[in-house]
């Protein structure tokens, strides 16, 4: 099977990798994915005082279509607000990056990453509220 | 644009200069039909393959009346299993075979299984091989037949083959061993080793694709097998069909000439593998051989590098060619059932790659795919998240991770 010249150079030149601290309260982490399922991504956003995403960071384990929908998904979430981050859909990953049928799994990892990343901002947020 | 290099013989094999050139004559010239009796051009081919049933037999210590042309080895696992089963049916209706066996052996045993036959598939230890007491407490009155292959295509491990042939004799049960991966690579002797019937291919001996043989014993005792194709009766009735002549010739010329260079192409082959994996564990941490390093065809190394899928790990070195355990590389989607019935862990069999060197590899291909390989698993490792939580110290098996 032939990759796409997308997924290539994501591949090759991964966008956002890395590690933001986990213990900064404007800081979001998703965990998704099992090491025995093949598949493992780390996907962090940072916000500021508005809840707009200032930066995005990831570490992925899985194949090379699990890496650039990683790095696709960090560069799509930088400068949108939470909200906006949420519309992200796994099909215009799959779009984006060409995936074929057997690798949509990816991209659905992908937006769960995306969407537990802003879960676990919203939760550390209610627990800092007062009261 | 590096080098292409390729590290898949297990795979198959690119068709050696001196077998292309034996084969060539038979596609134009001696075009004949081996079963045309009456005229020149049939005994021209009837020559040319009966010359190769010679050679093949002379490698497996057998005589040339025993070997059967077939299509290549799948084709012949199916005329043993299927063949020899519906053949002894009345006799007994169990077969023993084990888990990590090629599909082209557990296949047709599932399909046995519908027809009414009783299958036992016995697990393997670490290493990949079979217990002998197992074996010998699995058969019963009622076993007609046991298939067990001599070396596994994904990991390279030798079963013990003439201790399993002996327990066959002893309860006069049939012993069929899948040796497409040991012909012509390790020595095979059908008589020291109580086989009564083996599997052989061409394209994984630098003979052509589409071509293979079944050794079928004639003495002590006389082995029948119902045929799967019926139509003429050729091959002593058990694989109907015109004989594919240059292909029969190559696998001929293959055979003689694998069997001439085992023990220098044996010697030489292991020790390039030895080097790779010494290479590569002098360069990486957590990386895990499998298989058995001591009963071991010469050209496999399969090693698990931790924290790393292995598709992606393949991407990272595009210009050679392997092959991975990875669930992500098979059609199925489930990592390599192999490497699972060794026991090793399912993160371990998605990050597996097997290296298969042959005839054409050379020192320095090796040392540069130690160099290339070793570069691509610390960039995936320094991008992958189980890499950094291992150096944190978090211990994987405890996370709660969300399967999907």
């Amino acid at each position: 099977m032939a990759y796409s010249d997308k997924v290539l150079d994501h591949y090759n030149h991964p966008r956002n990798i890395g590690t933001l601290d986990k213990n900064n309260p404007r800081v979001g982490t998703g965990i998704v994915g099992a090491p025995e399922c093949g598949d493992v991504m780390k996907l962090q956003i940072q916000v500021d005082e508005n809840d707009r995403i200032v930066d995005a960071k990831f570490k992925t384990f899985g194949c090379g279509s699990a890496i650039a929908s990683s790095s696709l998904a960090t560069e799509w979430v930088k400068g949108k607000t939470l909200d906006e981050a949420l519309q992200i859909k796994n099909t215009a990953i799959v779009q984006e990056l060409a995936l074929p049928p057997v690798k949509i799994h990816c991209s659905v990892l992908a937006e769960d990453a995306i969407r537990a990343a802003i879960a676990d901002l919203k939760k550390k947020k209610a627990a800092q509220q007062p009261g | 644009m590096q080098p292409l290099i390729y590290l898949d013989y297990n795979a198959t094999t690119p068709v050696d200069p001196r077998v292309l050139e034996a084969m060539l004559p038979y596609f134009k010239e001696k075009f004949g039909n081996a079963a045309s009796r009456n005229h020149r051009f049939g005994w021209e081919a009837e020559e040319a393959v009966e010359k190769a049933r010679a050679q093949v037999a002379a490698v497996l210590g057998a005589s040339a009346k025993e070997i059967v042309w077939t299509s290549g080895a799948t084709e012949s696992n199916n005329i043993a299993v299927k063949g020899a089963a519906r053949m002894y049916r009345e006799k007994g209706r169990h077969i023993i075979t084990q888990v990590t066996e090629h599909k082209a052996v557990l296949d047709p045993c599932k399909y046995l299984e519908q027809e009414g036959f009783r299958v036992t598939y016995l697990p393997v230890n670490r290493n990949g091989r079979i217990d002998l007491e197992q074996l010998r407490a699995a058969m019963t009155d009622d076993t007609i037949l046991v298939s067990i292959m001599y070396a596994n295509n994904e990991i390279g491990t030798l079963q013990p083959i003439a201790e399993i042939g002996k327990l066959c004799k002893e309860r006069g049960v049939l012993f069929h061993t899948d040796a497409t991966q040991a012909f012509g690579k390790v020595p095979i002797d059908v008589e020291a080793m109580g086989i009564d019937l083996l599997s052989l291919s061409a394209h994984k001996i630098y003979g052509p694709k589409g071509v293979g043989a079944l050794y079928v014993r004639r003495k002590n005792p006389r082995v029948r097998c119902e045929p799967v194709l019926h139509g003429g009766g050729h091959e002593r009735g058990m694989r109907s069909g015109t004989l594919n002549t240059p292909g029969i010739v190559g696998l001929g010329a293959a055979a003689e000439i694998a069997a001439a260079e085992m023990d220098s192409e044996g010697r030489r082959i292991a020790g390039l593998r030895d080097r790779l994996w010494n290479g590569l564990t002098e360069k990486l941490d957590e990386i895990y051989r499998n298989g058995d390093p001591e009963h071991c065809v010469p050209g496999t190394l399969n090693v698990s590098f931790a924290y790393v899928e292995g598709e992606s790990l393949m991407m990272g070195f595009e210009n050679i060619a392997v092959s991975s355990g990875s669930a992500c590389t098979s059609a199925s989607l489930e990592p390599s059932y192999v490497l699972r019935a060794l026991g090793v862990g399912e993160e371990l069999a998605h990050s597996s790659i097997r290296f298969s060197l042959g005839r054409f590899t050379t020192s320095e291909e090796i040392e540069q795919t130690i160099k290339q390989v070793t570069a691509a698993v610390q960039r995936l490792r320094d991008m992958s998240p189980l890499y950094e939580m291992a150096k944190e110290g978090i211990d994987l098996k405890t996370v709660d991770w969300s399967r999907h």
